[in-house]
């Protein structure tokens, strides 16, 4: 137990003294100012048009003109961060020769993991709240609305569900710094599965439906309803849709399901919902198999990381 | 009494190569055992063994009374090891570096601070202690290696080829240094090299690993007598005719120890270099000397006798 908070502790020192994370943090930040500053000019620009109930939560999910919203960022760049926070834990001790000295210690095996995995989350929250709360500020300052207990709640689930996507992400990065031996490689690797998710699973998803279920212009409504829910479904498999659906639906209460609404919702176009908002517990009950399958996600990434590491042999070469 | 190290029967072999064949091995407490082997004989596997970070293949290894591949830990906790590249985390000071290892085992934090400066001191970076270590030198960084052990206090101390890379000089010290530990703290070492003339140095007893095989084991001199029959000088002598009275003159020179015939040469093995000796008691028995070649044989030619064998 003292070996594990001994490589947390010097993990968690690690990472914050890193330019690697200062650069991270400053990129976050200004994404977020910028995004949350064109958010709240456009807000109280439009106030008359609007609903005005729970109003601070649009500060993260309406868009600017040039700049898409605080959520898109997010959803874009927390990513990056876990890959960063990552991608050469292991395998950059393992080359420059202190594995072995580290393990040579009287401690168990997986506090060094288990440390590093750790710190890495405590970095990812430490950063993201920090973050979270930097730009609700300066919103709340720009559009002088006080958030009320729900949205408050909501935020803090917001911020639950962020953690879990940058721990998967972390746990990722992770399991290929373990695979590969070479540094370059492993943040490769993880950058083009970002790089997949992002990009290409949108293409693939499309072409799976359509392959499945075509359509054309003579398509009946319900066979094109189908080829677009097959889309998502297969979207789903990728955890940037899933933490996309969590944290749409926990930032606009209007959101009573997930699927083609959800597209609507994201470019800003509310006419189309019903405009009176779900309740807390009814938004976190439709999230909640998305939620845990994230969870899940993590917990198998990190589980694979765990066994592989335990069971590799220390060589001389 | 308990020896230090125990291996009963250890192999080790990856994917049907033995690396490690059948290893039998005891060194005794306060020992400076020097292992020696060409790269690739098995040695740093050996001690992967030794300290329960590889398991082996079947027998057992013994620290102190302790199963290395049952009991890691007791045996890493007695135990410090200095891996053949040794790295330390370049972006941060020495004293980080040594400070987070004596954490690690589980000391006080101002037992911490305490054994780290007074290691540091040992090897002379208590100076340096608060620079950063990617603008240490190799011979610095292997002396860091040294003070990496110290803060742990260990019974019994593996350095895994502790002097590559480093000139000379700091080869000199820093097996000075290693023997002077040694002494003072009465710790074990094992200490693993190629080099056989930089184990002489300190080792009193040495072991010679050969494709996985201890090939010969024991102190240096014993070493010697048994590979050369005898001496650490052999002198060959060509003479017109051989007679016994010839051969039991010699045999009867002081610090002769054995004398061989081969055609119509002489080989005597001998102590010291007694050519003039053995040239006078050829004489004095009316024998008629054409030719004379002494050598002398360090244990580099013993040690180059195995690795040519092998």
């Amino acid at each position: 137990m003292s070996g594990l908070m001994t490589v947390f502790y010097k993990e968690l020192a690690d990472a914050f003294s890193r330019w690697r994370f200062i650069i991270l943090f400053a990129l976050v930040l200004i994404a977020g100012i910028f995004a949350i500053y064109l958010a709240a000019q456009s807000i109280s620009e439009a106030v008359e048009e609007m609903p005005t109930e729970l109003v601070f939560l649009r500060l993260f999910t309406t868009s600017g003109e040039n700049l898409p919203s605080f959520l898109t960022f997010i959803v874009f760049f927390v990513p990056i961060v876990g890959i960063a926070l990552g991608f050469d834990a292991i395998n950059s001790e393992r080359n420059s020769g202190t594995m072995s000295r580290l393990l040579s210690q009287p401690i168990y095996r997986d506090a060094v993991i288990n440390g590093k995995f750790l710190a890495g989350v405590v970095t990812i929250t430490i950063l993201m709240t920090s973050i979270i709360l930097l730009v609700a500020g300066i919103g709340l300052r720009m559009i002088g609305v006080a958030p009320g207990a729900e949205e408050v709640w909501r935020l803090m689930f917001f911020l639950a569900a962020t953690i879990v996507y940058g721990a998967f992400w972390l746990g990722l990065a992770m399991l290929f710094s373990i695979f590969f031996h070479r540094v370059a490689t492993s943040a490769l690797a993880t950058i083009a599965v970002w790089i997949f998710f992002i990009f290409f699973m949108f293409m693939i998803a499309g072409f799976v439906a359509d392959l499945i279920a075509p359509i054309d212009q003579t398509s009946s409504y319900q066979e094109t309803v189908r080829n677009a829910q097959l889309t998502i479904m297969v979207m789903r498999a990728s955890p940037i849709t899933l933490y996309q659906e969590v944290v749409s639906v926990l930032l606009v209460p209007q959101l009573r399901t997930m699927g083609q609404l959800l597209q609507l919702q994201t470019s800003g176009v509310y006419e189309y919902m019903l405009p009176n908002p779900l309740s807390f517990d009814q938004s976190l009950l439709i999230v909640w198999p998305h939620l845990v399958v994230l969870v899940a996600l993590t917990v198998v990434c990190f589980a694979i990381s765990y066994i592989k590491f335990m069971r590799e042999e220390i060589r001389s070469t | 009494m308990q020896p230090v190290i125990e291996t009963v029967d250890l192999t080790k072999a990856y994917n049907g190569t033995t690396v490690v064949d059948r290893l039998n091995l005891r060194i005794e407490e306060g020992e400076l055992f020097g292992f020696l082997g060409p790269n690739g004989a098995g040695k740093t596997t050996t001690i992967l063994m030794l300290l329960g970070l590889t398991e082996p293949t079947s027998g057992v290894a013994r620290i102190c009374g302790y199963n290395s591949t049952r009991e890691p830990l007791k045996v890493k906790s007695i135990s410090g090891y200095v891996p053949e590249r040794v790295g330390f985390y370049e972006d941060v000071t020495a004293h980080y570096n040594l400070a987070y290892i004596a954490r690690l085992n589980g000391l006080s934090e101002e037992l911490v601070m305490q054994r780290v400066s007074e290691a540091l001191d040992i090897v002379g970076l208590s100076e340096v202690a608060r620079h950063k270590v990617q603008t240490f030198s190799r011979g610095m960084k292997q002396r860091l290696a040294i003070a990496d052990i110290l803060v742990k206090m260990p019974k019994l101390a593996f350095l895994d080829e502790p002097t590559t890379g480093i000139d000379p000089e700091g080869v000199k010290e820093m097996l000075d240094l290693i023997a002077k530990i040694a002494e003072e703290r009465k710790m074990t070492v094992i200490l693993s090299s190629h080099q056989l003339h930089q184990v002489q140095q300190i080792c009193k007893r040495v072991g010679i690993m050969i494709k996985g095989k201890m090939v010969v084991e024991g102190s240096l001199d014993q070493l010697g007598r048994e590979v050369l029959a005898g001496g650490r000088f052999q002198v060959e002598v060509k003479l017109t005719e051989i007679t016994s009275v010839i051969v039991d003159s010699i045999k009867r020179i002081d610090g002769v120890v054995g004398v061989e015939r081969s055609g119509d040469l002489l080989l005597v093995s001998c102590q010291k270099d007694l050519g003039p000796q053995i040239a006078k008691a050829i004489v004095d028995n009316n024998g008629l000397l054409l030719q004379m070649k002494i050598q002398s044989y360090a244990l580099e030619d013993i040690y180059m006798k195995y690795f040519t064998e092998a």
